[in-house]
Parts: C-alpha cells; structure tokens; sequence
C-alpha cells in the first residue's frame, strides 16, 4: 500500500492561549506548536497497516513551526519518507490547504496510484472548517470515510472501523484509493526515544516539493476572537489538599451521594 | 440572501437523533428573524414515517432509500447539493457530530458557499449571520461572519435547546428521488460496545480520570475513590486511547452520555468533545491543575491542584465520613 499521512501543527492548548492585538486571531508570540492529536493517530495507523501488510508511509506537511521535529520523528518511529511544502499553513483555512495538498499530488513528482491510501487526523482544533481530509477527497476526487478508529486490508481494499455515539461502531468497506480522517488509532501512537529522533536527523533528509501558494484562498470573516467568559459557574475550594478535600466531602453529603 | 435555511436530519439506527431538533431550533430562529421558511430534509430508510416528527420545519424533503442508509459522505453531500440547487437554500445547517461530520466540507468544497464549523451560538445581524465557533479544545471563541447569509454551518451538539425544535405538528412533506450512485465506501454491520462489568450511564456518583491522571498505575487511585463511594470510574479520551480503561467507560462523544448526581473529573480539561457527554451531570466537581481549564467555566465546584496528590486524601475522607 502506498501510504500518505498529512500532518498539521497546531498550537498546544496546554499552554496559555492569547488573543492578538487585532482582536481576531491567536498572538502567536508565545505559542508553542505541536502535532494535532488525531493526525499523531493518522501515522500511527500508517505504521501499524504497513507493519501488516507492507507497503511504504509518506509524511506530508505544509510549513509552521516546529514541524521539522515532528516529520524526522515521523521517520523515527517508521515512516518511509518526509516531504515538507514551503507554503506557510498560517492563515491559510482548510479550503486552500486542500488545494496545496492537492496540488502535490498532481505535482509530476507524486500521482494518486491504486493502492494509495491518504490518511488525515478527522478533525483540527484550531481551524473554523476544521475538515481537511474530506476536501482532500474531493480535490483528489477519492471516496472518504471520517471519525475512523481502525483500518485493515482487506483483499483489494480496506475494512474499517467508523465511531458513532455511546460506543457503537460501523463497520464499513472503503475501495483504494481513498482518503479517511483518523479519529483514533488502534493502539497508542508509539513512543520514540529522542536518541533515536537525533539519529534520524542526521541520516536522514526531510524532501522540500514547491508548491505555489493558492491565489484563490478566500478566508472567513472573523469579527473577533476571544476566551469564553472567564469564572464561570465553579465556586472554587482552595487551601491544602486536606482542606479542599474536605470541600468536597462537604458537596458530596449536599448532593447526598455520601 | 438565503431564500431559505436547510436542516440536514440525521438518523440513527431507525431514530431521529436529537442534533436534529436542536438544529431545527437555531434554525427556527434564523428563518424568523430573515423572514424565510425552515426546511428540512431526512434520507434513508423509514424517511417518510420518520419525518413526522420534524413539525419544527415549515417542509421535509424525504428521500426514502435505503440506498442512504449510513451512506458515504460524499453520497449524502450529493442529495444535499441538488436539494440546494433546487430550493435555493441559502443556509445550511449539519450537525458536528460523527454521524454527520465531513458531509458539511465536501458540500463547501463541492460549492462555493463558506464552511463554519464547531458552531455554539448563531445570531442575526441584518441581512448577515454571526456565528460563534468553539476552537483550541474549548479555549477559544470565534465570531464568524456570513455577510450575505448564505453558508453552511456545522452545528455544535448540545449547543441549542432541544425542545425548541419539536413541534407537534405534522409537517407537509415532499419525496425526493434522487439517484443513487454505486459508492466506494460501504456499510457492513454495526459493531456493538461489549458489555463491560459497569454500565457508566446508571451510576449514581462517576469520578472521570483524563489526561492529568498521568499513568495507568494513578487510575487505580481514582477507583478507590469510586469505590468508597459507591460510583464506578470512567473516562475521557485521551485515557481510554492509550488503553488504561476499556471503551465502554468513555464519556463524550464517541462514548456515553451521562447524566449521574456527582460526576467528578480529575485532570480533565473539558473539551468540548467530552462536555458533550457529561453536561447534564446534576453536580459537576472538577479538579485541574491548569486554573484556566474550560471544565470549570461549566463545573459547579472546583479545585485547582493535582488530581493525583489530591485523590488519596480525598478518598480517605469519605471514608471518614462515612464512617
């Protein structure tokens, strides 16, 4: 299986998030980027269907910052291949991302063949439309299948595994090429030790593939940006740990539970 | 201008889901305030009796064909665009769920109407729409603006109240035939959760471990705690990707919707994907490092310290209680 995984960073929402003197976007001084969660799930499965049943994982992405670690920690825990796209994702929406990725894959140098498989996070937490696999799909006119937690070869094609609600599944078949948006692997994405990512650095070389930025990217109209109305609802116990759990002892009996 | 406002219904498994009425609710609202009809259109088996029930839209359009049962997204976004084609619907309105997600880009990237998706709150604005979209794990806030009224809006579980989107009424209805394509992505069977020892959604006391929990040795800590109360541990995702609970303890999306007396939550910060399935907890106690955490914006009570040092003592003390 010829196998591509596209991965996009975005911001680590374990840090502080602050909005920008425009009032619109992100300040992006202090931000620190990481993989987006489901697409760290989208290699993971790469790696566990070419461990199955062979084939070869390219990872793809479009230029941010700090993604230079995260494709030779792609080829660390077993990727093939790591192309960067000097377009910056910044900005861009997931409309005109579609397009670049598209783009590569109609570049001369990379074709949509019969085994392909592309494979997405199925969603992107720092993006209005937030969906690039299925847009992916239609550019590259491939079927598309999301919200999916695990992949298998099936004779010509795939079986998998699409999440609803309350824990039930659909189980679904999907004819290559394809594109589908990973929610969760089937195991935990693998750990990779930094030696090994120090290693890979220096043996192995992250491939540039030019594209040219999209002319056409039409962005929305975003009037404002901003954090949810601070303070809430929660009346907060401080103190020790002994104090605040005795807080909520205190609210347990209120509720009656104890 | 939208000459009118579209409703994608989604069903499950022969029932109407409730994103359904929640989105025939917003979608009231918008259709008054623009002074245009609310419609609505349901595929699959079961369409026609089904669509009895959205008597919140002023017309069903019902394409009854098992042929879109659970169909691929790009089969449903095709009904979809014709129907806009049709109608002239300016808005659109899909629900952000794993149901229906992905059918509302394949539309946007199929037309040339904008996407705004995660959408909590829509209001009018004139001619234009605002809408307000949930990003960075519920951290931020967005206000978008479809300055024409016309978009596709991915609508937010649990975002919209629901009543407002039931109605009594039988609504007139209108089949639609639209041909169905042999597709690429095909629905076998579904696949059942297996039953666990505990069923989550019937305990009275939850207490929820997400990934400030840290390790899976640390969730034996919060099943102590459960135990000493009486209640049964459960999860968000992060804790049940990396395998240290079983699937039918997650809470959220993908998992269970829970509503017990007590659900407490250590070391989860509250996104959105699992506030969907623990909102309607009576009593919501969180316990978070990270004083900014969007769970305490929705909690009742709160304590910003470690999960991990603070479970122990919190055990022993209803232990006490109890006596």
């Amino acid at each position: 299986m010829n196998i591509f995984v596209v991965l996009k960073m975005v911001p680590d929402t374990v840090e502080e998030l602050n909005v920008s003197q425009d009032g619109k976007s992100l300040d992006s001084e202090f931000l620190r980027f990481k993989l987006n969660d489901p697409d760290e799930h989208a290699l993971e499965q790469a790696l566990i269907l070419k461990e199955k049943c062979g084939g070869k994982v390219t990872v793809i992405a479009l230029d941010a910052p700090e993604v230079d670690d995260v494709l030779y920690t792609a080829l660390a825990k077993g990727a093939d291949r790591a192309v960067k796209i000097p377009v910056s994702q910044a900005c861009l929406g997931t409309k005109a991302t579609a397009k670049v990725l598209s783009d590569f894959f109609s570049s001369g140098r990379e074709a949509v063949t019969l085994d392909t498989l592309v494979l997405a996070g199925s969603y992107a937490i720092d993006d209005l439309e937030g969906e690039l696999a299925p847009m992916l799909a239609v550019h590259l006119g491939l079927p598309y299948l999301g919200v999916v937690s695990n992949v298998a070869a099936s004779g010509p094609g795939l079986v998998v595994q699409k999440e609803f609600a309350g824990g039930l599944r659909g189980e679904f078949e999907v004819e290559l090429p394809a594109v589908l948006g990973i929610q969760s692997a089937e195991k935990p994405p693998r750990y990779v030790p930094v030696a090994k990512v120090r290693a890979v650095m220096k043996s192995a070389k992250i491939e540039e593939l030019e594209i040219p930025s999209p002319t056409d990217a039409v962005c929305l109209d975003v009037q404002r940006t901003y954090k949810p109305e601070a303070g809430g609802r929660a009346e907060i116990f401080e103190g020790s740990p002994e104090e605040i759990a005795d807080k909520i002892v205190d609210a347990l009996a209120k509720s009656g539970v104890i | 201008m939208a000459i009118s406002i579209l409703v994608l219904a989604e069903q499950l498994r022969g029932g109407i889901s409730d994103i359904t009425y929640e989105m025939l609710g917003a979608g009231r609202a918008i259709a008054q305030a623009l002074g245009v009809p609310l419609e609505a259109v349901l595929l699959g088996s079961g369409a026609s009796q089904l669509a009895s029930s959205l008597g919140a839209a002023d017309k069903v359009f019902v394409a009854d064909n098992p042929g879109l049962d659970l169909a691929a997204p790009e089969a449903v976004a095709e009904v979809v665009k014709t129907l806009i084609d049709k109608t002239g619907a300016g808005i659109v309105l899909v629900g952000c769920t794993n149901v229906s997600l992905g059918i509302g880009s394949i539309l946007a990237a199929r037309s040339q109407m904008p996407l705004v998706n995660f959408c909590r709150a829509i209001k009018v604005d004139g001619g234009a729409l605002i809408c307000t979209s949930q990003l960075f794990g519920g951290k931020i806030l967005s206000d978008v603006k479809l300055a024409d009224g016309r978009g596709i809006i991915g609508v937010y579980p649990g975002a919209f109240p629901l009543e407002q989107g039931r109605s009594p009424r039988t609504p007139p209805t209108e089949a639609i035939d639209v041909p169905v394509q042999p597709s690429k992505v095909r629905f076998k069977q579904y696949i059942k959760p297996e039953t666990g020892d505990v069923d989550i959604t019937k305990q009275n006391v939850l207490v929820a471990v997400g990934r400030g929990i840290q390790t899976q040795d640390n969730v034996q800590l919060a099943e102590e705690l459960a135990q000493a109360l009486g209640g049964a541990v459960c999860a968000s995702r992060p804790v049940i990707d990396q395998g240290w609970l079983p699937l039918t303890r997650q809470v959220g999306k993908s998992g269970m919707t829970v509503k017990p007396r007590v659900y407490l939550a250590f070391g989860i910060s509250g996104a959105p994907e699992h506030w969907e399935g623990m909102q309607n907890s009576q009593c919501i106690i969180a316990v978070n490092t990270d004083p900014k955490a969007p769970i305490f914006d929705g909690a009742h009570y709160g304590a910003v310290t470690d999960a991990v040092e603070l479970l122990p003592v919190l055990t022993e003390k209803v232990k006490m209680r109890k006596g």
